[in-house]
């Protein structure tokens, strides 16, 4: 025992533990909730969709439902018992379309039947006639025209208007950002059963529970301690499933409150993709004043959102896209508009970065325009224009910089990427390669962590020791894959000093941890490691104060390892304390409870501290572009992300990996498009096309930086992960820029908006082509460049 | 009725709907979970299982070929004779399979839901891998094998290890055990005769000679062909429109023969674009390089050559490239057969030349001709799996420095996929140079005036068929220089 007690525990904090489902991801037994046995009486609920972008309701009729054998019943709005708005934070978000509906995809009625197919084939049978009214399906027409959701908000430092008018050089120019479908492959689902007391359980795929609990109570009329939400594991949200989760929910509390029977609602793939938010599109324009380093003076931004029809989250979307229009760099004199446009499509929503990306793919555009503009390398703008450790170190929103690593980490990733040899190596190859021509990008990351709505920021967590020593976790936060269970885990088998085995690892469930934030904002760790062990550490102070007691000796003798405890002389293991205080009357149950300090944010001034630190990250992607069709490949990508002192390497390095790969599916592949009567039409895999595996850099290297504990005290002095990843992608986008750069001797930005399809790839070829055919001496600009120190 | 092994277990089905899939029957019918849906459509891999057929390899041996497909895409009645294996097989004695037990060491799997279609993309992949493969050959199957499974949470990197760890050195598992087992247990329920589902409303047959084939076509002149089902079976799990009479061409022996002659390969249609890629790779090197690219193994373990003809849609991959070879098809009524060129075939969208009860026998490619260059081209969105914008095929004969003849063929540019006669005309005869492609290039625009879409605009569409064009020329003529990223891939 006393050689086992001096051994390291291998699963505790920092450590890669493996995925705790991962066994059971792999062999198929791991339970999503289309996998949960059905009931016999079990319905299924499919609803009917607005196939008009903006129309009134003139009638609806959903006696022909009834039709169909097997139909148990078909709701309007007029059957919600409660309230008919699941708006998450204002209102705006009918659970079925009441008098109008505001886009092609809008539940207008839903049929419950003994199975899909039956409850599909009822609901399109119902009689629902519009009358047409005029859409604005244009994100620069509602822009223009002030067409908003919420009213817009301004960033200010400085004069910017000055700024510009006496910079160097000015450029203005546009930019369009498109949207991003979430296609997590499990689409939305919930399952729900009525219980006694006309009250719920909940199964649902959701990043929130807490909020379903609210919406559920709600549209049924009934207090909250009613309803409980159970959430064991989504198969992805992304974001996607932090609001878009509800309305599967309500429908089928709905309907199991009129029936009295269990109800499920999957939303088919095309279905999910009609009728969820996606990330939110952006119009962009931007003036720029700058020097001849490339360093900027001033700016003015104007980030336009489309939120679609209604707020859903788009308040606090739009302000991170504006809190991250700088990126790293120090904006000058700065003026950033955030506008909330209001289009007949699906209401957009969450998505991992959350604004952050679009307000980042602006200034990283701009970034460029200026290299182009001043034949530089775009890298040395990028460095010139870095913030500052002890000046140049205040955002536009008056955050001060702080623990800014950004230039040392630039650093490691341009020696270790090899990027001045390559950029040389890249500029000889275009001049001899007619066709392919070969781009190189390296693009900081700077992401701010917290939500910044900051009463957000809070977590509880809920901590059982049973008589034999094992151990049975829960906290509010939810697994998505990101692997948030095994890293709270870890943080709790650390407090114990006990092997993460002896740690259980329970489904989230509003009657277990009340009042819980959303799984988002990459704060999962964050806020529910924090929280887990605080309710650890309680416990353990119980532990060891029963320890002394018992064993008399000093309380500073009690020493917990690898599953053992010595107390004074004596080791026994962790199951014998845990018993022994069980029967010495010690409760070995205890809450724990997190929220952020330090952070504060006075929107009517705009300023404040936002957020507790900030996560960086650089990438360095190269790329090949075959300048006759647009087509692609990226060749290899270099990484160094921050994650701070890593709870799991491996989990970190896994969510690095997939948000580089999501992030330039985003800015590449990933195309949304609508027709002119505002129906999606890339609705389904065979037309909105997601990375696959050919699409991964031919060679990929990820690596975190090592030894730079986060100096805020976070959870073991980690970082977050989730999303600040998700931006190394810009580098794909801009690498495919500069190989059509390339074409122009690089001295002009082609003008391609995101995603950088291989069509509008070949437009940016052909704009270089005609561009030089115009203006044929600006040859040699090439060999200066390649020799050019960055 | 149809027999088939679950894994071990011999099922038999008889009055179940043929309209059911796989993956509904595994979920729904057999309460069997692991297999998810992530799109009903076959775009996505969450649903792949394997299917073990028996086969006869060069020495004459009975031997167990296992593909994976997409199970929501296959209809039951094609499992007739076959064996199903799904993701809860693998496990074995309480211990993971070593492609699952890779994939955990790897840290694959992350939310877990596409997991389950990868691990059986990963098990067909190691049972499909020649322990001598050099690294970049396992790492070029791997690719091949991963490309029809969609992963939004990886980045596909750890998943790409787990295959280098599972096929480096596999070790035998339990299937490999029971290989004689499950060969004599196929044997004895090969199918003897006519197979048949049927639900009272809906039917499936499942002949097994071509002459059987004609006589129920000619008795169901309604009936759908299901060959490969990755088309036909949207039909009822998109569009939601059911299939009352279905006849199954794939246990039809007859029409899955690849023959050899002199001037001519004859394929049968019913031959899995899998099995025609040998055959016509090495012949035609960019036939195969556009098959790699055609969806994905599962579609193309499952897809016909003849079912991409039959269906005769724009987008096809494998029709512009057998009109520019000059193919032809043998079509057959009863007893009766004619053959026509391949071009002669479509009319117009999803209209052909076919009368009722007629089907497509074989496909007749012309041998490769030292003289004549023919190359492939293939422009989408993404790389993997995805439909073609354009898809471009030439076949060129220059004789000291002339044209003597010329064919081009396209999809993705018309209402079917067509021959280029401007362009053709414009080639043909003239000199091999730059200026001649540039005309030819020109011509374009007279051939074709094409639709914009969701996947390019028409004006996209023109100036990469354009490009195309001028790509060929390049290659032939100066073909130390690079053209195709696809080479890096």
């Amino acid at each position: 025992m006393v050689a086992l007690f001096q051994q390291d525990l291998t699963t505790g904090v920092g450590r890669s533990v493996k995925h705790d489902s991962a066994d059971k991801h792999v062999s198929g037994e791991a339970i999503y909730i289309d996998d949960r046995l059905e009931f016999p009486n079990q319905l299924h609920v499919y609803a009917r969709l607005s196939d008009r972008a903006h129309a009134r309701i003139v009638r609806v009729d959903v006696s022909p439902c009834y039709a169909f054998d097997g139909v148990r019943i078909a709701i309007t709005h007029e059957d919600i018992p409660g309230l008919k708005d699941i708006g998450p934070l204002l209102p705006g978000d009918p659970l079925l379309a009441i008098d109008t509906v505001e886009f092609v995809g809008q539940p207008v009625i839903a049929v419950a039947a003994r199975d899909l197919e039956t409850a599909r084939k009822a609901a399109m049978a119902a009689i629902i006639e519009y009358e047409d009214l005029e859409p604005v399906l244009d994100v620069v027409q509602a822009y223009r025209n002030k067409h908003f959701v919420l009213d817009s908000h301004t960033h200010q430092r400085g004069d910017s208007s000055t700024a510009l008018a006496s910079a160097t050089h000015r450029i203005q120019g546009t930019l369009h950002i498109g949207g991003q479908e979430h296609f997590y492959l499990e689409t939305q689902i919930s399952s729900v059963m009525p219980t006694e007391d006309g009250g719920m359980i909940v199964y649902c795929s959701t990043q929130n529970p807490t909020e379903v609990q609210k919406l559920v109570a709600e549209v049924l009329d009934v207090p909250m301690n009613k309803i409980v939400v159970d959430m064991r594991r989504m198969g992805g949200g992304f974001g996607g499933k932090e609001t878009q989760a509800a309305s599967p929910a309500c429908l089928c509390a709905v309907v199991a409150r009129l029936t009295g029977q269990p109800t499920k609602m999957r939303l088919p793939r095309v279905e999910d993709m009609m009728m969820t938010g996606k990330r939110h599109p952006f119009y962009v324009e931007y003036d720029v004043g700058f020097d001849d380093d490339g360093r900027l003076h001033g700016i003015q931004l104007e980030l336009a959102g489309n939120c679609g029809y209604s707020p859903d989250l788009s308040a606090s979307i739009v302000d991170r896209a504006m809190f991250h229009a700088d990126n790293s760099y120090y904006l000058g004199d700065a003026t950033i508009n955030g506008h909330r446009c209001k289009t007949n499509t699906a209401s957009n929503t969450a998505y991992r970065g959350f604004g952050g990306p679009q307000g980042m793919v602006a200034i990283e555009e701009v970034m460029d325009v200026i290299a182009r503009h001043l034949g530089k390398d775009p890298l040395a703008v990028r460095k010139s224009n870095y913030y500052g450790k002890t000046e140049r170190n205040v955002t536009h929103y008056y955050q001060t910089v702080e623990h800014n690593m950004l230039e040392e980490m630039t650093a490691d990733l341009e020696e270790s990427s090899d990027y001045v040899e390559r950029r040389k190596a890249i500029t000889a190859y275009n001049a001899h390669s007619p066709i392919l021509k070969k781009g190189l990008a390296l693009i900081p990351v700077k992401f701010g962590i917290s939500f910044t709505a900051s009463f957000l920021n809070q977590a509880g967590a809920l901590i059982h020791i049973y008589t034999d020593g094992s151990i049975h976790l829960n906290h509010g936060g939810t697994e998505m894959g990101q692997g948030l269970n095994v890293k709270v885990a870890q943080v709790v088998a650390e407090v114990f000093q006990v092997d993460i085995d002896r740690v259980q690892i329970t489904a989230t469930n509003t009657d277990k941890v009340p009042n819980t934030s959303p799984t988002a904002a990459s704060s999962g760790a964050d806020l529910n490691g924090k929280a887990a062990q605080n309710a650890a550490e309680i416990l353990k102070q119980r532990l060891v104060e029963f320890a002394a007691r018992h064993y008399q000796c000093d309380e500073s003798r009690v020493e917990f390892r690898n599953g053992h405890v010595r107390v004074g002389e004596q080791v026994i293991s962790f199951d014998t304390l845990a018993q022994q205080a069980w029967m010495g009357q010690v409760s070995l149950s205890s809450t724990g409870y997190y929220k952020t300090p330090k952070i504060f944010y006075d929107r009517s001034q705009a300023r404040g501290r936002p957020f507790y630190y900030f996560a960086f990250g650089a990438a360095c992607t190269e790329v090949l572009v075959d300048t006759l069709t647009g087509e692609y490949k990226m060749l290899r990508t270099d990484i160094l992300h921050d994650v701070g002192a890593s709870l799991n390497p491996a989990i970190d390095i896994g969510q690095v990996e997939g948000g580089y790969i999501q992030g330039m599916g985003w800015l590449t592949t990933e195309e949304l498009v609508w027709n002119d009567k505002g129906k999606l039409m890339t609705n389904g895999p065979a037309g909105y096309k997601i990375p696959a595996v050919a699409d991964m850099p031919a060679d990929l290297r990820v690596k975190l930086v090592e030894n730079r504990k986060n100096p805020e005290d976070t959870v073991f002095h980690s970082k977050a992960v989730g999303e600040p990843p998700f931006m190394l992608g810009i580098a794909a986008w801009c690498a495919i820029k500069d190989a059509v750069a390339s074409l122009g001797d690089y001295r002009h930005q082609p003008k391609i908006d995101a995603p950088a399809t291989p069509e509008r790839v070949l437009w940016g070829c052909e704009q270089m082509r005609a561009l030089r055919a115009a203006a044929p001496e600006a040859e040699g600009v090439a060999h200066e460049l390649a020799g050019s120190q960055v | 009725m149809i027999q088939f092994l679950l894994n071990q277990e011999l099922k038999t089905e008889q009055a179940l709907d043929p309209n059911v899939t796989v993956l509904n029957y595994l979920r729904e019918h057999l309460h069997k979970s692991g297999t998810k849906e992530g799109c009903a459509s076959g775009d996505c891999g969450a649903c792949t299982v394997v299917v073990g057929e028996l086969t006869t390899d060069a020495a004459g041996r009975e031997q167990l070929s296992y593909r994976s497909l997409n199970s929501c895409l296959t209809f039951v009645a094609s499992l007739h004779g076959k064996q199903l294996i799904s993701v809860e097989d693998l496990k074995h004695q309480g211990r993971l399979h070593s492609v699952q037990q890779a994939m955990v060491d790897c840290h694959g799997s992350q939310c877990g839901f596409c997991t389950p279609g990868f691990v059986m993309s990963l098990f067909a992949l190691q049972k499909n891998s020649a322990e001598s493969a050099s690294p970049d050959t396992r790492h070029a199957q791997a690719h091949e094998a991963l490309a029809g499974n969609l992963c939004r949470c990886t980045g596909y990197r750890p998943i790409l290890a787990a295959a280098e760890q599972s096929c480096s050195q596999p070790q035998p598992d339990q299937f490999d055990a029971l290989k004689a087992q499950t060969i004599a247990r196929l044997k004895a329920i090969a199918p003897a005769q006519t197979g048949e589902l049927n639900s009272g409303d809906k039917r499936c047959l499942v002949p097994l000679t071509v002459a059987d084939l004609a006589d129920l076509y000619n008795a169901y002149p309604q009936a759908r062909l299901l060959a490969g089902g990755t088309d036909l079976a949207l039909e009822v799990t998109q569009f939601h429109r059911p299939l009352p009479v279905m006849i199954y061409v794939g246990n039809v022996a007859a029409m899955k023969k690849i023959e050899h002659f002199e001037d001519r390969i004859e394929i049968g249609a019913a031959t899995a674009l899998t099995d025609c890629y040998e055959a016509l790779s090495r012949e035609y090197p960019d036939f195969g390089e556009l098959l790699h690219r055609f969806a994905s193994l599962q579609i193309r373990n499952q897809g016909t050559l003849g079912g991409n003809i039959g269906n005769a849609s724009p987008i096809g991959d494998s029709p512009p490239l057998l009109i520019a070879l000059g193919a032809k098809i043998v079509l057959r009524k009863g007893e009766q057969t004619r053959t026509l060129a391949l071009e002669d075939y479509f009319i117009d969208y999803r209209v052909t030349v076919r009368q009722e009860s007629e089907f497509i026998e074989r496909i007749i490619v012309p041998r490769a001709n030292a003289r004549q260059t023919f190359r492939a081209y293939k422009v989408s969105k993404r790389l993997d799996d995805d439909i073609s914008a354009v898809c471009a095929a030439f076949r060129v004969q220059v004789e000291n420095g002339a044209i003597v003849d010329a064919r081009a063929a396209f999809g993705g540019m018309a209402a079917i996929p067509k021959r280029a006669a401007h362009c053709e005309q414009a080639l043909i005869g003239q000199p091999w140079t730059s200026a001649t492609i540039e005309r030819a290039c020109a011509a374009l625009a007279e051939d074709f005036t094409p639709l914009t879409d969701f996947r390019a605009s028409k004006e996209y569409r023109l100036l990469s068929a354009q490009n195309l064009l001028r790509k060929y020329f390049i290659e032939v003529q100066t073909p130390h220089i690079q053209t195709r990223v696809t080479a890096y891939v």
